[in-house]
């Protein structure tokens, strides 16, 4: 039955065009990545102007690695939402990965081969999530939710109050080095290889493409010979194994493993990929955008950081920059789909927008005005 | 065309990571210069989270030393109590090259990188309310000592039994928490003291730390001992739990509660009767200690060795004290007495 399935589905297989729709030098510049490279300029520009750490090597390398475990379960989360699909239960399977590893090193077992088993035990995660998904077809939300909670039991069932520590040294870079020469972060290092991966995959293969179909219209796509099944079960397994990765790179950056380690960072994987201009229905977005957003992410919170800003004046300044993303497209949009006639719509849309950019830039000043003031 | 924005974004990393190499031997001496800048320190007091009334009363205290020594003390703190947001915000910190750090930490393991890096950087860290491992910080600022606990609650204990002394009972928390039977054994040490030789500990019940059992619990000692007179309960949930029994039952000045509780939560207690005193470190004083001992380390007066002294302010004199699980450390002093005098001075 597999077998004369998948036979069928090579021989009905459609050409879809790799070419994407060509498009005016105009509507380039609409994209949301050129939004995103603006307010990157912006927030450098600013961070220049209001604080004299932030134009510093040493400083911009120390709090790059604070993102990269982030910026790795991005890179197939990107994939997951593009098809349409959600994976809430990354963060629990770096806490399972990173608890089971640090089990086995309490109990002696060599760091490296605890880690190797950690990768295994994540990528098996991802693959559970992926079968029950695509075999099961379950929806994707609530099979993650589930295992969101079942994976971080296991990390709490494995260490319980109990933390792994003392990992060497040779381990710790993983976290902590820099690679040899530079002021550059292992980890970004690896992130940089790993994001111009998936964005190939993404952008240059058919498996790329696939996953696009596949966010449009699964049933479309489904009956256009797409492998649906076998792909979301690959990118969820992916999607396990970067949980895994991130585990081991967490865990060294930290010499230590708790069983809440990561709790609650599969938010700001997804609001990263969301910023990135990522269609939460699935279809549209760039691997481009998601590095842009994750940069400029860091960049606000490194640059809040440095102006002392509370961290929950940064979570809302975060927030509203993800809702203005959101409404920010839809506004041009409207005004690309009307040829700019300005009519009531048009008009509600750029009214709640200057709204919200007044509310975010107050806020931003406000907040900072303090600090700035008290010089 | 359709390859644009690939090379784009391979162009957009490849000039990032230039960025951060090309800064790189510009910036270094500039951050090396940075440390032997004079004028005012401007040392950050760290919570575990903001928000949290427990440790604003800790600032008044640091913000009353900063005032005493001249020096700036920010109150920085993340959102949550998470220690991977907590290392971002000390990056930061570090970042800015601030003259002294004083951290409740949320991991004592995951936070001994970001300590280890503030050092290297020359930032002095020290820890308090709750500790990173010896490898992260210069010292710790330990609230409290089990004999100090012990001996609180047994003094306090005589003073409600009065001078003829009487029957005693303590209340724990599971028959299995280290801390407490630690602190119960203490206690019987220091019941053989001559001056409590009237002192007679009759019962040690365990209410699990559970409202329901140890208020059970507590009503259980007041039938089967009838002349008791005072409770002992040295955790946050029996104390609360057996002043209310107390009070139900009646039985305000007969029989007394006390041990180690919170203000908000016994204040009512204080009031009525049921519970005249009990102690608990006092967060403020811990601030406070934390910033003289920073500002002892980042000027230079002590080195942070076994044995140093320092003064800090109205607390007075203190040493610098090794121990096999603290590593470095200095000790507040005995726990504060909370009464019905001071009780309203306190908020958390």
């Amino acid at each position: 039955m597999n077998n004369s399935s998948s036979a069928t589905e090579a021989q009905t297989t459609i050409q879809i065009s790799e070419n994407p729709p060509r498009r005016s030098f105009f509507t380039r510049f609409q994209r949301w990545e050129w939004m995103l490279v603006a307010l990157i300029f912006l927030v450098v520009f600013l961070n220049i102007q209001l604080s004299p750490y932030f134009l510093n090597a040493q400083n911009l390398s120390r709090t790059s690695s604070d993102f990269m475990e982030i910026g790795l379960m991005m890179l197939p989360m990107v994939f997951i939402i593009i098809t349409g699909n959600i994976d809430l239960s990354v963060a629990s399977a770096l806490g399972m990965s990173a608890s089971f590893m640090g089990w086995l090193f309490n109990m002696g077992v060599n760091i490296w081969v605890a880690a190797l088993a950690a990768i295994i035990l994540g990528t098996l995660g991802g693959l559970l999530n992926g079968f029950l998904i695509a075999r099961i077809k379950l929806p994707s939300l609530v099979v993650t939710l589930g295992t969101y909670a079942f994976y971080r039991g296991i990390a709490y069932v494995l260490l319980g109050d109990q933390a792994a520590r003392g990992y060497p040294a040779s381990f710790t870079y993983l976290g902590q080095g820099k690679l040899p020469g530079t002021l550059i972060p292992f980890s970004v290092g690896l992130f940089i290889i790993l994001a111009c991966i998936y964005g190939l995959v993404l952008h240059k293969t058919k498996f790329g493409r696939y996953l696009y179909v596949i966010g449009n219209n699964e049933e479309a796509a489904k009956y256009s010979g797409v492998p649906v099944a076998r792909i979301k079960i690959i990118i969820f397994t992916l999607s396990g194994f970067m949980a895994a990765l991130s585990a081991l790179i967490m865990a060294a950056r930290f010499g230590s493993t708790r069983p809440d380690i990561a709790t609650g960072l599969e938010l700001a994987v997804i609001t990263a990929v969301v910023l990135g201009g990522i269609d939460i229905n699935g279809g549209v977005g760039t691997m481009l955008g998601a590095v842009l957003s994750l940069i400029l992410i860091g960049l606000m919170r490194f640059g809040m950081g440095l102006l002392n800003i509370q961290g929950q004046v940064q979570g809302i300044a975060i927030g509203l920059l993800l809702i203005l993303s959101i409404l920010l497209p839809s506004v041009i949009r409207q005004i690309s789909w009307r040829k700019a006639r300005p009519n009531r719509q048009i008009l509600f849309y750029a009214f709640g927008m200057v709204i919200v950019f007044v509310l975010f830039f107050t806020f931003f000043f406000w907040s900072r005005a303090p600090v700035i003031a008290g010089g | 065309m359709k390859n644009r924005s690939l090379y784009f974004g391979l162009a957009i990393l490849a000039i990032l990571a230039m960025l951060i190499s090309a800064c790189a031997p510009a910036a270094t001496p500039e951050a090396t210069d940075a440390p032997p800048e004079e004028g005012p320190k401007t040392y950050v007091l760290v919570p575990k989270n903001l928000g949290n009334p427990y440790f604003d009363t800790a600032n008044n205290g640091a913000q009353e030393a900063a005032g005493e020594l001249g020096v700036t003390v920010l109150y920085q703190g993340s959102a949550t109590a998470d220690a991977a947001e907590q290392i971002t915000l000390l990056n930061s910190l570090i970042a800015q090259n601030v003259s002294g750090l004083a951290i409740s930490a949320n991991d004592a393991d995951a936070l001994v990188p970001t300590g280890q890096a503030a050092m290297d950087a020359g930032i002095p860290v020290v820890t308090w309310d709750s500790a990173i491992a010896p490898d992260g910080r210069v010292m710790h600022i330990n609230q409290a000592e089990a004999d100090g606990i012990a001996a609180v609650q047994i003094q306090m204990a005589s003073e409600l039994a009065g001078g003829d002394g009487g029957q005693i009972a303590i209340l724990s928390a599971t028959s299995t928490a280290p801390n407490q039977n630690e602190w119960i054994a203490l206690m019987e040490e220091e019941l053989k003291k001559p001056e409590y030789a009237n002192l007679e500990l009759v019962a040690t019940v365990y209410g699990d730390d559970q409202d329901e059992k140890s208020y059970n619990e507590a009503l259980g000692l007041f039938t089967t001992y009838p002349d008791l007179e005072v409770i002992i309960a040295p955790t946050t949930v029996g104390i609360a739990a057996s002043a209310r029994a107390v009070q139900d039952q009646g039985l305000i000045g007969k029989v007394f509660v006390t041990g180690l509780g919170t203000p908000n939560q016994m204040r009512e207690y204080v009031k009525s009767g049921a519970s005249p005193q009990f102690a608990l470190w006092n967060p403020g004083d811990l601030g406070y200690l934390a910033i003289y001992a920073l500002d002892a380390l980042a000027t230079g007066k002590i080195q942070g060795n076994n044995g140093d002294t320092f003064t800090a302010g109205k607390l007075g004199e203190y040493t610098v004290q090794e121990s096999p699980e603290l590593g470095l450390n200095v000790l507040l002093g005995p726990p504060f007495v909370y009464n019905a005098d001071n009780i309203d001075d306190f908020d958390w």
